[in-house]
């Protein structure tokens, strides 16, 4: 069976014991801030960007930039994990959590997922249980500078505890829906939830 | 389409050294299932005690090639399984993969628009599957492989371009280096740049569909410069590659 086999003469590395229990299954610790995306990278000017909350909320609202960055912004130092194994710890970002976001919105209660949509045409879904009480943010900056674009800038989705694929780069506004709808990598191949711990990397 | 990926244990059958860096693992696979060209397998190590390392690796063979599948590895330096594949594994062997993977960075021969394939290093590996299922499918799609090497001596599956080059079924090959080239080399000798794209890219036309795989950065200015000559975002695939990809 395949669960009782050993690869002959393989050790492994090892590199951080001390880190190992922080390490979900399959995954590797790299320094490095791999960048990993489907297409080119957008690149849209900060005076016509915007972040929008829409679907099944009272009213839409919408943040110009200026406006985004008046909102209460907080650090967040997490652990990231990527579906290609790697995991990168303390990670240090500054933004808005999705909570303080919400505070502005009237949730209606049928609401029960979240799609986050980018430009660039990327979307990703997440359960909105996944999405509050200090689980998720928007993130501008990264280790204390603005956030570059080939990592998301300038603002990305961020959720730790799932795969880092659901932290949707370029992200320009969340709709709240009823029913699931599987986002850009959801539809090619890769789970639909995404916990690095149970390992939902596939369908 | 929807299905549980599983585990399986697949026989190490060939070995075929590419160049100083990057190895071809021919792998039997019990279980083995049509893959389409671009698409990756995971790699699953497990120590005596339990302890496992994962990577993905893209499927350098064709999907005509039933029961068997080619990965090409490059060692790096600090890895962990790509230099127990590269220093240890052998003919013979038994080795735990899952696949095949990925559903967006792939090409069919069924898709009709003309292909560009862009390549930085062993990001040529997942190129050089759609290379091998376009000849294996007969598609006459036109087609164009640019790809940036360091040296002559890192060129992978170098003979087999050169035979593909002379093959007359409307596959362009473009080389370049970017730090040593052959003597009496008169093609490109420069990191891949706007002019070098417009030049491969321009004969191509409008409905091209680009698929890039290289190093973070190399990919980052190809897709830029795609962009720039005038390609639409959504007809340009990108995958990473190198040490930095997490291999």
């Amino acid at each position: 069976m395949a669960s009782n086999f050993i690869s002959r003469g393989f050790t492994g590395k090892r590199r951080q014991p001390e880190a190992a229990e922080r390490v979900p299954p399959g995954q590797y610790i790299t320094p490095d801030f791999p960048v990993l995306s489907a297409g080119p990278t957008p690149r849209t000017p900060l005076d016509h960007w915007s972040f929008t909350i829409e679907g099944l909320v009272g009213e839409a609202v919408k943040w110009s930039w200026e406006q985004f960055l008046q909102l209460p912004v907080r650090t967040f130092v997490v652990d990231i994990h990527c579906v290609t194994k790697w995991s990168k710890l303390d990670t240090q970002w500054e933004g808005v959590s999705i909570d303080t976001l919400f505070e502005h919105i009237d949730l209606d209660p049928k609401a029960m997922y979240v799609t986050a949509f980018c430009d660039g045409g990327y979307t990703t879904n997440v359960p909105l249980v996944d999405v509050i009480n200090g689980q998720a943010f928007v993130a501008y900056q990264y280790d204390g500078k603005p956030l570059a674009a080939e990592h998301g800038g300038p603002a990305r989705l961020v959720v730790p505890h799932l795969y880092f694929w659901k932290s949707a780069k370029w992200v320009r506004g969340l709709r709240l829906t009823e029913k699931d709808k599987p986002g850009f990598w959801e539809s090619l191949g890769y789970n639909n939830h995404g916990d690095p711990w149970k390992e939902e990397r596939y369908w | 389409m929807k299905r549980l990926l599983e585990w399986q244990i697949a026989t190490v059958t060939s070995i075929h050294q590419e160049t100083p860096r990057a190895k071809t693992f021919t792998l039997q696979l019990p279980n083995w299932m049509e893959h389409k060209a671009g698409q990756h397998y995971d790699v699953r190590l497990t120590a005596p005690d339990g302890y496992q390392a994962q990577r993905s690796y893209s499927i350098a063979s064709e999907p005509e090639r039933s029961g068997e599948i080619d990965l090409t590895v490059e060692r790096i330096q600090d890895g962990e399984v790509s230099t127990y594949m590269h220093d240890v594994l052998i003919v013979g062997d038994q080795i735990e993969v899952r696949g095949p993977i990925g559903g967006y960075f792939v090409w069919e021969a069924a898709m009709t628009d003309p292909v560009l394939l862009i390549a930085g290093g062993s990001g040529v590996v997942p190129l050089m599957a759609m290379i091998r299922h376009r000849a294996a499918a007969g598609s006459k799609t036109p087609a164009r492989l640019l790809y940036s090497s360091r040296t002559p001596q890192d060129v992978i599956y170098s003979a087999e371009l050169d035979r593909l080059q002379g093959s007359q079924n409307g596959l362009g090959i473009f080389l370049t280096y970017t730090r040593r080239q052959p003597t009496g080399w008169s093609g490109f000798a420069r990191r891949i740049d706007v002019p070098m794209l417009r030049e491969v890219a321009g004969p191509l036309g409008n409905s091209t569909q680009a698929y890039v795989c290289g190093p973070t950065r190399m990919v980052e200015a190809v897709a830029d410069g795609l962009l720039q000559i005038g390609l639409p975002p959504n007809q340009i695939r990108t995958e990473r590659f190198g040490p930095t990809g997490g291999i």
